[in-house]
């Protein structure tokens, strides 16, 4: 009789499986990474202006003073016309914002600034993602809190929406 | 009629739902390394590396320009004398383990290794019984 019943154990096993396998398709999937560089220092870089409006940006634009973000970005991606009136609002609110272009064309960059506004106090043309990859971004955007020691504080993954303005401007008064 | 198969075909024009950068590839994107012998040490590490856009790739599979952007920095610091270990390190340390296809041994993963080590004692262990018993019956028999 014993062993009868240790006769389902595989199909309870299997059963078992199933069962997480589909509870698991009914969750939620992130697809973001998350940068590890979170705590660290911003990496060392100096990158030539990204249009001739605005100067490049470089590591020792970002120490010293206040908090600032750094907003990576392309003018050839879509929720980044979403996010530009947010970045607006939080220049409006006193922040400084360092933007890093990703792969992008001046004149591009300059006809975006154009149509979306400009929140931009400087932007650097990354234009083979070595200073995206230096810091753990993975996409376009992403905006990262930089505090006066020039340490990554906080990682924002995708277009900034309305809701997540408090949560910035929290996170730079916390990096204070 | 024409209209509407005019429609039909317009509908079967695929159009990316997202613009990409029309920027060059980065130097060593797509380009090998004079080396073969450094070249074959950076093809070897990029087929390890997983492609954080198109996440079941690994970036020497992908055509995405950040996998580009990724092999560059694989190949130009190969070519300056980076181990693949030091390489993969660097990547680890900004994106964690989740951007390298290499299993690792860790807090979260040991089960993985333990667990069919586990599996194959045990079943070597039912098999010895069972034979060890067809021999005693076999013994009683005869």
């Amino acid at each position: 009789m014993r062993s009868r019943l240790f006769l389902w154990v595989p199909l309870a096993l299997f059963a078992f499986f199933a069962g997480l396998a589909g509870y698991m398709l009914t969750q939620d999937k992130t697809e973001f990474v998350e940068s590890a560089m979170i705590g660290q220092s911003l990496p060392d870089f100096a990158l030539k202006p990204a249009f001739d409006g605005l100067p490049g940006a470089a590591r020792s634009d970002l120490v010293g003073g206040q908090p600032r973000l750094l907003n990576i970005w392309a003018s050839w991606c879509l929720p980044c016309i979403a996010e530009a009136p947010q970045l607006e609002a939080l220049q409006a609110q006193g922040v400084e914002i360092v933007g890093i272009a990703i792969r992008d064309r001046p004149e591009d960059v300059a006809n975006f600034l154009a149509r979306h506004g400009n929140p931009y106090t400087r932007i650097g043309a990354d234009d083979i993602s070595e200073v995206q990859l230096a810091i753990g971004s993975s996409g376009v955007p992403e905006t990262f809190v930089i505090d006066a020691a020039g340490v990554i504080r906080y990682q924002h993954i995708g277009d900034i929406r309305e809701s997540d303005i408090p949560i910035l401007l929290a996170e730079l008064e916390k990096a204070r | 009629m024409i209209r509407v198969l005019l429609a039909f075909l317009a509908a079967l024009i695929a159009l990316p739902l997202s613009a990409q950068d029309t920027m060059p590839p980065a130097p060593y994107a797509y380009n090998q390394l004079d080396d073969p012998a450094l070249e074959a040490k950076a093809t070897a590490l990029m087929h390890t590396l997983r492609c954080l856009k198109c996440q079941s790739q690994s970036i020497a599979d992908s055509d995405a320009p950040m996998a580009g952007d990724m092999r560059h920095q694989v190949r130009s610091r190969i070519l300056a004398g980076e181990s693949p270990a030091q390489i993969r390190a660097w990547l680890v340390a900004r994106y964690g383990d989740y951007v390298s296809y290499t299993p690792t041994v860790s807090a979260s993963t040991w089960p993985l290794f333990a667990i069919p080590a586990l599996l194959i004692l045990i079943v070597a262990a039912v098999l010895l019984r069972r034979l060890g018993r067809r021999h005693a019956d076999a013994g009683d028999a005869s």
